[in-house]
Order: structure tokens, then sequence, then C-alpha cells
């Protein structure tokens, strides 16, 4: 049988059985919604209709409406279309990959982290597709024979490996987010009285019954699908770096980007997650699932991630020196004291110093400290992908070229929106969704619950133990 | 029960080095008569190098993931502390060798393998003056001795809390561990990718890459966790470890799966990207490398990528000894491959080739290496005591 050793903090505060698990659980979706519910989810649809109104607008007259120029092609489009690729990491990078590492914790978040990749896929799939200014085309993006009306796309292009990569990034994670739904919504589908909340939840259970077969197969998918996420963890944002990386321009080009990107789409992944979970404990009184030492991990998470992030810089700083080409140390020189200083001292501050205050354990066990962090990273990161794109490209080879780029009332309004709609969805899953993974909680109840933890007959297995040795 | 060298042990590495010996001096003395001795310096030090780095790579890396634990509160590991603490135990001798290694080249000035460091080519290369500041002798040094004693210092102190530990338990020092481990790690990740700066980019004097760094540390976590395995079979063949069971074999075993994964990955991505944006600057690495090294350097890819992937991807594989160390012992020679393509393709180019130095010097290196490691693991039990996670080690089950 597993142990768990006596100094580790228990992951499930205070006295809980299995019964209780499904009851806090199922309580928020079973009970009315609570007024701020309706007020934040009003305020998102609000947002999230305004969004949709400047993509029509935008599709309508095209897409010059944004504050692209000649010089710069991509500006703001492209920045969130990264931001919302590297916040949806977080999601799958908690399933699969703390999975293999065994670590118990990601239990409390996993659910509402993989839901919330899903949505920021969705966002972020939406910018490269409005780009394209003619949206019933999206389909040219996949190799379909000329005959067909489309063109043969360019395999050479790592734009094409996006499609590619995205869909296919979207597709596992969200067979992994339903796998694990599945006995949850059957628990909830034997709970509910009124018949259509019933009929609902029946149908999104695929009749499971939670025979010993069941939970078999669901554990065998469940290890498969782990394995075929996590290489897909890291494929997802390098080839997002390619875009860039494989292009002969100075900021863009250089090697270190693949695992780079990775690592800074975990450190906003994880700072999205800590800024949805800690309104969500708070809001369904889940605080004994997702305790301070939760936040704890995910906090050394963002501050190990933002880590590697901060090395990257300081390495592409570096060696942009170092190389002696006047052009990639110019791009640098240009990043930092340009124009768009502003813009690279922000990232510079949101991504690279404040996390390392994260060092300071009650600044990193502290909440409300947390609850800044992580939106002063998430503003950090989408800050970093305005420095690289913009500023790389405003300033080419060509000096009679160089321009600025400011963004137009629809730059802001559409990626404003994208906000909106993403938390309609996120807001739906939260009221209609199982939040938290019953089933698998359950699993962690007796090693890691408080009361089970700590209990007599614990002390008394142990020390059986320790004479056998 | 204590472990102590076993015969056929001390045999096998005693023979390791004589035979190195009497290779690198048969190759040291051939390589006199070629050429009046003209490429002498550059290829012992280039072997030497080679050696010396990619042994000592392999202690620092298996610090490297005694702190790892040690940050991420792991319990698994437990069971084999001892063997990490063993190949960690090579750490002085590495530094050592390093530096004799330095020393003789920068006696030579460069010895062709730091160019840089050749006030003839300097004078004439207006790419080099532009970083003199950087790459400069006296500033090369101070680097190189910051890393290496703050390295030692580490690795003295986690030996130490650990001895400690056996005798007088408690949970003080397993938090103080925690917090050095979580310090280390702060001071490799700057480290581990300067040093590759330092010892083996430089050597392409003109050729810059950003991902250089975190490349070789990967290769070198991989080797180290190949040798983790290794050993620890050894051990439970002797009749050691007792605690160690399967489950704990297939964690290092997955180890090396991930870890040869994360290399190929790292590989791919800054051979890809510079391929695919063809810049001369940066191609010339490759160009060099596959004029030079073809079957080589695309054998060793293949080897280091291919072999793991497809022997260990199976939960069975990796709890299969003879797999584990059939798969171990090639990798570790293709990790080496790879570490002879980054030194002699920079330097000897094409007049590089496989001979008696390179092989005598791979063996004297290597009877001392398993020597220094079987020699550490004799001073302390092999089973740790009173380490907080050690009965959730026990219990481990995966």
């Amino acid at each position: 049988m597993h142990k768990e050793a006596a100094i580790r903090e228990p992951l499930i505060l205070g006295h809980k059985t299995y019964h209780d698990i499904t009851v806090d659980v199922c309580k928020p979706i079973e009970d009315k919604a609570p007024r701020g519910w309706y007020v934040l989810f009003t305020i998102a649809l609000i947002i999230a209709i305004y969004g949709v109104g400047c993509i029509m607008y935008l599709l309508g007259t095209g897409i010059g409406v944004w504050g692209i120029n000649k010089t710069i092609g991509w500006a703001w489009d492209i920045t969130n279309f990264v931001w919302w690729v590297g916040i949806g990491h977080a999601g799958t990078l908690i399933s699969a990959v703390l999975l293999l590492f065994r670590q118990k914790w990601r239990m409390a978040i996993n659910r509402s982290a993989e839901a919330m990749t899903i949505f920021a896929v969705f966002m972020a799939g939406t910018f490269p597709l409005i780009h394209m200014g003619r949206l019933w085309l999206g389909y040219w993006t996949m190799p379909i024979p000329n005959q067909f009306g489309s063109l043969w796309v360019n395999f050479n292009s790592p734009l094409l490996w996006d499609v590619f990569a995205i869909s296919t990034y979207l597709s596992v994670s969200l067979v992994f987010w339903y796998i694990g739904l599945i006995p949850d919504f059957a628990t909830l589908r034997d709970r509910v009285k009124r018949p259509i909340p019933k009929k609902m939840y029946s149908i999104l259970s695929f009749g499971w019954s939670g025979r010993a077969k069941n939970w078999n197969r669901f554990e065998i998918v469940s290890l498969v699908l782990a394995g075929l996420s996590t290489p897909l963890v890291f494929s997802v944002h390098s080839i997002v770096s390619f875009d860039f990386a494989t292009s002969v321009i100075p900021g863009w080009h250089t090697t270190i980007f693949p695992p780079y990107f990775v690592a800074g789409a975990v450190f906003s992944g994880f700072a999205m997650v800590q800024t949805l979970m800690l309104v969500i404990r708070k809001a369904f009184r889940l605080e004994a699932y997702i305790h301070t030492r939760h936040i704890e991990y995910m906090n050394i998470v963002i501050m190990v991630t933002g880590s590697i992030v901060g090395t990257a810089y300081i390495t592409e700083l570096f060696i942009s020196w170092y190389s002696g080409v006047e052009y990639e140390a110019y791009a640098f020189l240009n990043r930092a004291t340009g124009p768009y200083w502003w813009a690279y001292w922000s990232m510079m501050t949101c991504n690279v110093i404040s996390p390392q205050l994260m060092w300071i354990k009650p600044l990193r066990r502290s909440l409300y400290f947390t609850f800044f962090i992580s939106i002063v990273v998430n503003i950090g990161m989408w800050f970093e992908r305005y420095v690289i794109i913009v500023t790389s490209i405003h300033r080419d080879y060509l000096p009679a070229a160089w321009s600025m780029h400011y963004p137009s009332h629809m730059d802001i309004g559409v990626y404003i929106g994208t906000i909106g709609i993403f938390f309609v969805f996120y807001l739906l899953f939260a009221r209609f969704f199982p939040v938290l993974p019953i089933a698998e909680l359950k699993t962690i109840l007796k090693s890691s619950g408080e009361s089970y933890k700590n209990a007599p007959d614990h002390h008394e297995h142990e020390s059986n133990h320790s004479s056998h040795h | 029960m204590e472990f102590k060298i076993t015969k056929n042990a001390n045999l096998f590495t005693i023979i390791l080095m004589a035979l190195g010996i009497v290779c690198t001096i048969v190759g040291v003395v051939l390589e006199m008569g070629h050429d009046h001795g003209h490429h002498l310096p550059q290829r012992l030090s280039g072997n030497l190098l080679i050696n010396s780095f990619f042994f000592f790579g392999i202690a620092i890396a298996s610090l490297f993931f005694l702190a790892l634990k040690y940050a991420t509160e792991t319990a698994w590991y437990v069971a084999i502390k001892r063997v990490i603490e063993g190949v960690a135990g090579f750490l002085p001798f590495g530094v050592g060798l390093l530096l004799i290694t330095f020393a003789y080249i920068t006696l030579n000035d460069g010895a062709h393998i730091y160019l840089w460091m050749d006030e003839e080519i300097v004078k004439h290369d207006e790419i080099i003056q532009g970083k003199a500041f950087y790459l400069s002798k006296t500033f090369f040094w101070i680097r190189t001795l910051v890393y290496v004693t703050i390295y030692l210092l580490y690795y003295w102190g986690f030996r130490k809390r650990s001895l400690l530990e056996d005798q007088v338990g408690g949970t003080e020092l397993h938090y103080k561990n925690y917090k050095k481990g979580a310090t280390f790690l702060v001071f490799f990740a700057v480290f581990s990718s300067t040093s590759a700066w330092d010892w083996i980019m430089s050597i392409d004097v003109h050729w810059f890459s950003t991902l250089f760094g975190w490349y070789v540390f990967s290769g070198m976590w991989c080797t180290a966790m190949i040798v983790m395995v290794i050993l620890t079979l050894y051990l439970k063949r002797l009749g050691h470890l007792e605690r160690v069971n399967e489950n704990h074999i297939h964690d290092i075993g997955k180890w090396v799966f991930a870890i040869s994964f994360l290399w190929s990955y790292l590989w791919f991505s800054q051979f890809m990207l510079i391929w695919f944006a063809n810049i001369p600057e940066e191609t010339t690495y490759f160009v060099t490398r596959i004029a030079h090294f073809k079957v080589l350097y695309f054998g060793m890819f293949l080897i280091n990528f291919v072999f793991p992937m497809v022997l260990l991807m199976s939960r069975d594989a990796k709890r299969h000894s003879g797999l584990l160390i059939f798969v171990g012992l090639i990798v570790f020679f293709g990790h080496w491959m790879d570490t002879y393509i980054m030194v002699m393709g920079g330097s000897m180019g094409e007049n590089a080739s496989i001979g008696f130095m390179e092989i005598g010097l791979l063996l004297l290196i290597l009877g001392l290496f398993v020597r220094v490691i079987l020699t550490s693991l004799t001073k302390a039990p092999l089973d740790v005591k009173n380490h907080p996670y050690l009965e959730e080690s026990i219990h481990h089950e995966v």
C-alpha cells in the first residue's frame, strides 16, 4: 500500500468522508447559482458580445482596421494568439506531466485547469482564423487537394505545423478532460432530481455504471492519454516558437526559443490557474480541497518557470552581444532602450522580478499576494509576446521601412472580447460541471486526508514497519 | 552489509586503467611521429577535455539530480540516495581533471582548442577581439574556479548532512537540504549554461547558439541517469540495496527514457532552427561536423534518440535489468560520442580520427571513474537511515 510521510502537509483538510467529497463538489451545481455568478456572467457576456461585434466588423471591413501596417504585419493578433495558447498549457501539464510525476496535489486543480486549457485554445485559434480576413475560408489551412477549391498548403511553413500541433493538442486535451468527467457526470446523474438535468447528465455520462470493468478501462485510457499528451505539451509551444525562430529576423531567430517558450507557457498557464482557482475555492467553499499548500505548490511552479524564462532572456541578451552580429545586438538594444522600452521593462518587471518574490515563504502562502502576482504574470506574459513580435519587426534591416505600431479600437476590442468569451465558457463550466474530480479526490482521501493521515492506527502501522528493520 | 569492492571489480578497473595508460602512450608516440608532432598538443588536450568534461558532467549532473530530489521533496529516491551520492563522489576528481586539462591548454596558448587564447590568431580576428573581455585567459579561469568551487562546496555540504542524518535523524537536516537543494539549482541553472559556453562552445570561437548550454546539460543529465541505473542494478546483483525493488528501477528507467527525449528534443530544436534559417555564421557548426563526422554524428543522434525510445517505451522494459543495461551502455557511449564530436568537430576537424589516444584516455578515465565511484560507495552504508521519506520510499509502488 502507498504510504505518505508524516511530515507532508495533508491535501484534504478537516474530517471528510467519501460522501462529503461528493456533496461538497456537487453542491454548487445542485444549488441555485449565487447572485455573484449572474453578475460575473452578465459582465462576461456583454464583453463577449462586444468582442463578437468587433470581429464581425473586422471581417466585414478587412484586417486593415487593426493597427498593423506594411512593416508590422503581425502585432496584437499574433500576440494574443501566443498568449492564449500559452495559457492553454497548464491544463495538460497538470493532468499529464504531474500525473506522471505522481503529484497528488494536482487533483485539486486538474479539472478546472483542463477546462481552462480547452477554452484558452479556442480563443487562441480564433486569431489566426480572423487574421485570414475570410473566416469562411478557414478550411484552406488544411491540406485539401486543389480540386476542392482551396490551395495546397505549404508544408515548409511552421504556420501549417501550428495547425496540426494545435488541433492535435485540442483534440487530446478535450478527450482527456472528458474521460475524467464521465464518472463524475454519472455521480451527478444519480443525484439530481429534476428530469431535464437528469437526462442531460445521463447522456453526458455515456451510461457509466461504475463496474470494475469500467474503472479498469478508465485507468488504462487515462494512462495512455497522459503518455500521449506529455509530448504534446512540449510540441505545441515549440512549434508556436518555430513561427518566429525559423525566420532570419534578429530577435526571432534564436535556438533557445522552443524550450523557453514552453517554460513561458507553463508560467502563464499556472498564473491563470491561480487567478481562477483563488476565486473558485472561495465562491464554491472548496477551501478544504484547494488550500494554502496547493497555492504554494503552484507558486513554486510559477517561480521555477519564471526563473527559466528569466534565464532565457538573459541568455539571449548575452549571446546577442557575444555573437558579434551587429543586427542581433541592435535588436536587443532597441528592445531595452528604443521606443518600446516601456514594454520591455514591463515584461522584465512582471516576468523576471515578480516571480522571484515567491522565494519568500509568507508571500507565496499569502492568497491575496498570489492573486496579485498571478495577474501581474499574465500581464507580463502578454508583454513578452508583444515585445518579441513588435519590437523585432518594427525596425528591420531597411531603416526606410521602420515604423511603429499603435493599436486601434479593433485591436483592443477583439482582444478584450476573447477574454469575455473565455469567461462566458468558464463560468458555464463552473456552473454545470464538477470543478473538482470527485472520483480522483477519493483515491487520495485515505493517504492524504488530514483526519486519516493523523489517525492513531496510522502510527501503529508505521511502528510495525520500523520494527521490521 | 557494508559494500566492499569485489576482486573482479578491482581487477577490472586496474585493467581498464592499465590498458588506458598503455594505449595513451602508444597514441602519444604515434602522434609525435606523425607530421613532426604538429597536432600533438591539440589532439592530447582535445582528448583530455572530452573525457574530463564527460565524466565531470556525469558527477555534476548526479549532484544536480540529488539537489532536484531535495528541492522537490521527492520520496522514492531515498532507497537509492547513496547511489546518487556515490556517482556524485567523482566530482572532486572530475574537477581535478578539468583543471589539469585547462592548465595544459592555457600553457599551450589554447593548444588550437581555444583559439581565443592564441594571441597570434586574436590579432587578426575582429570577431574574437569584440568579445575579448569575456574570452580572456584571466576571466576564463576566474569563472571556472567560481563554478567548481561552488559545486564542490555544495557537494561536501550535501554529503556531510547526508551522513549526519543517519546518526541524528529529525527534520532539521532534511529542511536544510531542501533549502540548499533549491539554492544549488539556482547556481546550477546559470553555471550549467555559462560553463558550457566557456568550456565547449568557445572551441568554435565564432559560433554561437543560445540553446547550447541546455543541450549540453541534458546530455550529461541523461548519462548520469544511465550510470545510476547501471550502478543500482550492479549493487542489487551483489545482494545490496535490499529496499530497492522493481518499482524504483522502473522510476530510474523512466528518467533515462524521459531525459533521452529531452536531449533529443533539444538536439532537434537546435539543429532544425539553424538548418531552416540557413544563416552561414550558424550553419558552419553543423556543416563542419557533417563534413567530417557524418556517420558518427547522425549515428550518435540515432543511438541516443531511437534506442531508448524504442527499447524502453514499455513498462516491462523499464523493469528489465538486462535491457536497461544493454540500452544504457550503448547510449552511454552515444553521449560520449556527442562530446567527442562537440570538441573535435571544432578543433581537429578533418584531422580527427579515433585512434589509440582516444581509446586510451577514455579507458583510463573510465577506469578511474568506476574505481572512484565504487570507493566512495564503501565509505558509507548503502542504506540510509532516518530520512523522513524513508518509509514512503520503501512502500514505493508504481
